[in-house]
């Protein structure tokens, strides 16, 4: 297994730049998620580090090794395509000897191999059968049979859950990071359902429009947005934003919000007034008829133990997770109260976090 | 489903419109058959049953029509003929009842040999040029492509008999004339701008995956090609096969005129069968007949392939 490091990586595809000088380290043995929505430049990074395709700057190191303009033949990594790509032709025993067949290998070995990974997978009584005829779920298994018999340096996976139904692509993914745990493989998985990063992942990057927004554990990435665009991808329901304009001194631990003074992590440095949102994470919202800051119950979602509360206040609709033993109706008015540790404030015209106590003892990567 | 349900279905045409559809096609074989039929019926005639007036549909069966495709014979002399023993066999026995002997072999068989390497040699190197360009073509970047692609189709926009005369005296030059490689060059050419597009189409249609999963799993781009791609093109290999070479095994036009010994194809051959007083349309029809067998076993044989591919789904779209 082996550390991957990408230096400054970028590629344009004409006047496009679909990956900006892009930094991470996967360290070994990790289970890594690029994450971000479609079109974010996640499955050109990876293909990058696979080799399928090359970069207009920047450094791959696989292992310690300068990868970066070498074939994808000499990578020794396994890559999981979303469509899975079975080779319709073979079935399922020759799909996974397949790579094995090219090292030439001995027989006896390959299916030493091909059957281990079977068994891991559960997949040994589906060996002799066509890929053809095979479900969603066997087939991605065979797909990953593929990937881990050849007991490659890293493990590359694209969206490899997103040609399942919602409900096998659970079981899958806890299938996947029981799996993770067992080879402990360096694994970098493309997706972009945050769900599934948060709950696999290791470590996460967040990209946006080619370039890595945040780089962290999922923990991390959840309590401690670096970006406007980072705290509304990942949660569900997203962080909510209170949008004011204010300048608030290095040192202050508040922030006013018409006439409700807010209290906030102290902050780490000046703001010059300028248009600002306060995020709040759904969970970190009570209500309180004492609270000045006030709003307008708009409508609530039940979802069993809580319930959503969309509120409709002057700085913009926010939705609160209360328990839902709370009774709320529609066009009520309710105070609000923030767990005043937990808040972020972000700088609106550059959508970056202002520093802050929420950040201190945080890892960076 | 089952079949006894009277109800009105929105996928299942209806009784009337089956048995409509079902007349239309058997009227519709039974014209196209009538030419075939007749051929059929010709090279089991004997020559005078097959110039009757009217046509004879029943008739006696007669072997003269093959016995003549494949011999050359000679007139002669009743006391000769006597002279020479028991005929040796049923077309010996047929030829002599016409007051002739057999001479020798006819030119049949060489040039139905000529016409099975020139077009199934021009099939095997327009196919297999067009194969690797159309992958070119689907995959990688190439500068002014699609000029290209539409220069490689314009040359399928005229006739290709148009350019008889200078290909007839450009041959003529470089000694390609009457030469079994100058047919396979010629109808290479002319078949090479099909098979590229039509082969382009069905390479379009296989993700790249595949090969990408094979170059990750160590192959190189040309082992990936012919241990992924081709596998999974076998349908439009097939399909491209069947139509380069219905086209070079009937090609009549370029044949006659630039064949016309050791590299004559059947085509021209076919018609120039004469016999007594004429032609002869018997061993005209037995060499028409036998000269169709070749690709109706081809494509038959490959119908399987043209099946096959349309329930490929290891991928979901």
């Amino acid at each position: 297994m082996a550390e991957i490091r990408v230096e400054q990586l970028h590629k344009s595809f004409g006047d496009f730049a679909a990956v900006k000088d892009s930094n991470f380290v996967v360290e070994s043995g990790d289970f890594f998620v690029l994450l971000g929505p479609s079109g974010c430049g996640k499955t050109t990074t990876l293909r990058m580090i696979a080799g399928l395709e090359l970069p207009t700057s920047g450094r791959i190191l696989l292992g310690g090794n300068d990868v970066t303009f070498k074939r994808a033949a000499e990578r020794d990594i396994a890559f999981v395509f979303q469509l899975f790509a079975l080779y319709p032709h073979m079935n399922v025993r020759k799909n996974i000897a397949f790579s094995l067949k090219c090292q030439g290998m001995p027989q006896k070995e390959i299916n030493r191999r091909v059957e281990e990974a079977a068994r891991i997978l559960r997949i040994e009584h589906i060996l002799d059968k066509s890929v053809t005829g095979l479900s969603g779920g066997d087939r991605q298994r065979v797909a990953l049979g593929r990937a881990i018999v050849r007991e490659p340096m890293c493990f590359l996976m694209d969206e490899p859950l997103g040609a399942l139904d919602s409900e096998f692509r659970h079981l899958m993914c806890s299938e996947l990071r029981g799996l993770h745990d067992r080879l402990k493989a360096t694994t970098v998985y493309v997706t972009h359902d945050q769900l599934e990063a948060m709950s696999m992942a290791d470590k996460i990057a967040i990209m946006n429009r080619g370039e890595v927004e945040q780089f962290g554990p999922p923990q991390e990435i959840y309590a401690r947005p670096a970006s406007m665009f980072v705290a509304d991808f990942i949660g569900s329901p997203p962080m909510n934003f209170l949008h004011f304009h204010a300048g608030i001194p290095r040192g202050s631990g508040e922030a006013l919000l018409g006439d409700a003074v807010v209290e906030m992590p102290v902050l780490q440095e000046d703001v010059a007034p300028r248009d600002l949102a306060l995020g709040v994470r759904p969970e970190h919202i009570a209500f309180d008829d004492n609270s000045p800051l006030r709003g307008a119950v708009y409508g609530s979602e039940y979802l069993g133990t809580t319930q959503i509360v969309t509120v409709n206040t002057q700085f913009g609709q926010i939705k609160a997770r209360t328990k839902s033993t709370g009774e709320v109706r529609p066009g009520e008015n309710v105070g609000l109260r923030f767990a005043s540790s937990r808040l972020s404030l972000f700088d609106k015209q550059s959508g970056r976090a202002v520093r802050s106590a929420l950040f201190d003892g945080a890892a960076h990567g | 489903m089952s079949g006894a349900s009277t109800a009105h279905s929105v996928v299942e045409p209806s009784a009337t419109s089956k048995r409509i559809a079902a007349f239309l096609v058997i009227l519709y074989a039974v014209v196209t058959m009538v030419p075939l039929a007749w051929i059929f019926a010709t090279a089991w005639k004997t020559p005078p049953d097959s110039i009757s007036y009217p046509p004879k549909i029943v008739f006696d069966p007669s072997l003269e029509g093959y016995c003549n495709l494949f011999t050359t014979r000679t007139r002669q002399t009743d006391e000769y003929i006597e002279s020479l023993g028991p005929p040796q066999g049923a077309c010996e026995e047929v030829t002599r009842k016409r007051e002739m002997v057999i001479a020798g072999p006819s030119n049949y068989i060489p040039r139905f040999i000529n016409s099975l390497i020139i077009a199934f040699g021009s099939t095997f190197l327009a196919v297999s040029l067009g194969v690797f360009a159309a992958y070119a073509f689907s995959r990688f970047k190439i500068p002014l492509k699609d000029d290209l692609l539409f220069f490689i189709l314009s040359t399928r926009m005229m006739p290709p008999i148009a350019v008889a005369i200078p290909i007839y005296l450009m041959y003529r030059e470089v000694g390609l004339s009457d030469s079994a490689l100058g047919m396979v060059l010629l109808y290479t050419a002319v078949n090479v701008s099909l098979a590229v597009w039509l082969l382009k189409g069905f390479i379009d249609e296989i993700p790249r995956e595949y090969e990408e999963a094979a170059m990750i799993d160590g192959y190189t781009r040309l082992q990936a090609f012919f241990k992924v791609v081709l596998p999974q093109a076998a349908t439009g290999i097939a399909a491209t096969s069947i139509f380069c070479l219905i086209f070079a095994w009937n090609e009549y036009a370029f044949a006659v005129l630039l064949t016309s010994g050791q590299a004559q194809t059947a085509p021209p051959f076919i018609p120039t069968i004469i016999g007594e007083g004429g032609m002869d349309w018997p061993a005209v029809g037995a060499g028409t007949t036998l000269f169709l067998i070749p690709v109706v076993v081809f494509t038959v044989l490959l119908r399987k392939h043209l099946l096959r591919g349309i329930t490929f789904g290891a991928v979901r779209k």
